[in-house]
């Protein structure tokens, strides 16, 4: 294939396919083994500084937000990350001081609230570096080809713009059509966490609701933890094996983390918390205001669980679960 | 019965949609006027979401295009590749967009304001924009319209529009005969010169005149024949916004 172009932005998560099957043959058990631990002992196990890695879900729907409260506890830092349409997650870890590298689909901004003070003061100012711009399809097919153990993946999109220039993609001429075609490099980030609806204990996952790219992503990752909003009998699991998004034979490690996706939604279980969105869009107008939402919410707790009692604990969670349910009408207080 | 600029925004890109057709949605304004055709006019167009929503009722307006509300009693919950694929099979007919900057061929910037490794100003980056961009049949753009937006040359290329000129999106690769569409803005809508592949001024809004428009722009504006003026909201498509679909406000203020 004749190269026709080659984006600048830098190369990140790559392994040539061989690599990567020699990590998958060596660090994937297939067995059935029992892989619950508490979250603390995941992160401290499982992410490391520097690392580059990737959330499941989608800006604030079904995001693990208790593993980057923990990364946040734990003082990680240096991490780059795969930021696929990344809202409230990437801005908190940016906050936090656990990002200081992304590679960007969508970053920097609240969808609907409007854009993130935090992650726009760091980028402006260059605490945060962004290595490689890409699109939210790129970053699906990086790990598609990922999971596909492919070096790359082609698609018709990011041709012609400046999204290709700063990406890690290549433009190829297409051997069957001749027409130029974008090749998007395979994506094997160094860790996931993706939060699903249920699990057993060997990391039989199901989630409900749209898949998103979890599948390739849980595929792509070299360790993959997943949080859960319950724990299920193995039996439980084999009654439905069609609503099994992610195998056992995948996951490092299983984290029973009830209501683990607060602020953000869990399709079908609760909505997002606005009131909870809008103070810390608030707050974090000034590093003064982030620093006082880290210590309110994330120091000052042991664990989510203290987290969620902060927060307004099951009578929140309750009005989160009527307002998923079309019980009770939405308010938007970011909007004052 | 009097209206805002949204509103009439919302309202005007709801009639170019069409009933049967697909449309690739964003959050806010592309949600609120797709909402509005199929109470109206397109009860059975095909509203998909880049999460894996597939034909939802969408019951009030999703804060983000990957929330419960994208697959509502929707005909299928998908996933992103579901979905993307779907649009560069030639699947979904219409996209919308928005931007902070664009050029007279229809290219955006979401990106940066500034050198991209020295931003002035740091916006979110493509998201799944360039994929509509690339791969729906046709794109509409909704943006505000003022000569900081609307400029010749752009400080960054996120999405692709008809990127030099005519022929330029299919020498990149890009699917045969897609681009942008239309763009409505709160002056007036323009559509794209099928010789130049330039932006082409057809209607301004009740109360805007073509001079208006004009100034308003940072380029040279391909005019129409005939620039007529853009219907007004109609009473009931005011109703159905306001009571219906944005009853709090969130979109249209």
């Amino acid at each position: 294939m004749k190269v026709i172009e080659e984006g600048e932005g830098e190369l990140l998560g790559w392994m040539d396919p061989d690599e990567a099957r020699g990590w998958m043959m060596e660090r994937k058990s297939r067995g059935l083994e029992d892989k619950r631990i508490p979250l603390k002992e995941a992160v401290e196990r499982f992410t490391r500084d520097g690392d580059y890695f990737a959330l499941g879900g989608f800006g604030h729907i079904r995001v693990c937000m208790a593993a980057i409260y923990e990364m946040i506890r734990q003082g990680r830092k240096n991490m780059a990350m795969a930021a696929k349409t990344a809202v409230h997650d990437v801005d908190i870890l940016i906050g936090g001081g656990v990002v200081d590298k992304v590679e960007c689909a969508y970053a920097f901004g609240h969808e609907l609230r409007g854009l993130s003070p935090t992650g726009r003061r760091a980028a402006e100012s260059g605490r945060v570096k962004v290595l490689a711009e890409i699109s939210n399809a790129g970053f699906q097919w990086r790990f598609k080809a990922a999971s596909m153990g492919l070096p790359f993946f082609p698609a018709r999109i990011m041709l012609g713009t400046d999204t290709l220039r700063y990406s890690s993609a290549k433009v190829a001429e297409d051997p069957f059509t001749g027409k130029p075609l974008c090749l998007l490099p395979a994506c094997y980030p160094d860790f996931a966490f993706i939060h699903v609806h249920r699990c057993d204990k060997y990391g039989n996952a199901q989630i409900d609701g749209t898949i998103i790219e979890d599948r390739e992503l849980s595929m792509a990752a070299k360790r993959l933890i997943i949080t859960t909003e319950e724990m299920v009998d193995e039996e439980a699991i084999r009654q439905a094996p069609d609503r099994t998004v992610i195998p056992h034979f995948l996951v490092d490690a299983v984290c029973e983390v009830p209501y683990g996706s607060h602020p953000g939604n869990m399709p079908l279980l609760y909505y997002s918390d606005e009131e909870h969105m809008a103070e810390w869009l608030r707050l974090s107008r000034t590093e003064d205001g982030v620093r006082e939402y880290m210590e309110k919410y994330v120091n000052s707790v042991e664990d989510f669980a203290g987290y969620i009692e902060l927060v307004g604990g099951e009578e929140k969670m309750d009005y989160l679960r009527k307002l998923e349910d079309l019980e009770v009408p939405l308010e938007a207080p970011w909007r004052r | 019965m009097e209206y805002n600029p949204t509103e009439l925004m919302a309202c005007v890109a709801g009639r170019v949609l069409e009933d049967n057709r697909s449309v690739f949605v964003g959050t806010g304004l592309p949600i609120i006027a797709s909402m509005l055709a199929q109470r109206l006019h397109a009860p059975n167009l095909l509203i998909m979401f880049e999460a894996g929503g597939i034909g939802p009722k969408i019951p009030t307006i999703p804060i983000s295009v990957g929330d419960s509300r994208t697959f509502h009693r929707g005909v299928m919950a998908a996933t992103m590749d579901y979905v993307m694929s779907c649009a560069q099979l030639g699947l979904i007919d219409y996209g919308f967009l928005g931007a902070a900057q664009i050029d007279p061929y229809g290219n955006l910037n979401t990106t940066v304001i500034g050198p991209h490794d020295a931003p002035k100003v740091r916006l979110p980056g493509s998201g799944g924009a360039n994929d509509v961009g690339s791969l729906c049949h046709r794109t509409i753009i909704l943006m505000r319209h003022d000569t900081r937006r609307f400029v010749e040359r752009l400080d960054y290329i996120t999405t692709p529009g008809y990127l030099t000129g005519p022929r330029a999106r299919e020498k990149a690769g890009l699917p045969a005969g897609s681009g942008p569409y239309r763009v409505i803005t709160q002056l007036g809508v323009m559509d794209f010169d099928i010789e130049t592949k330039r932006m082409r001024l057809t209607s301004v809004h009740p109360g805007v005149s073509v001079d208006e428009v004009v100034e308003n722009t940072g380029f040279e504006l391909v005019m129409a024949d005939e620039v007529s003026m853009t219907e007004p909201p109609t009473e009931r498509e005011l109703r159905l916004l306001r009571e219906e679909i944005d009853p709090a406000g969130i979109v249209i203020g």
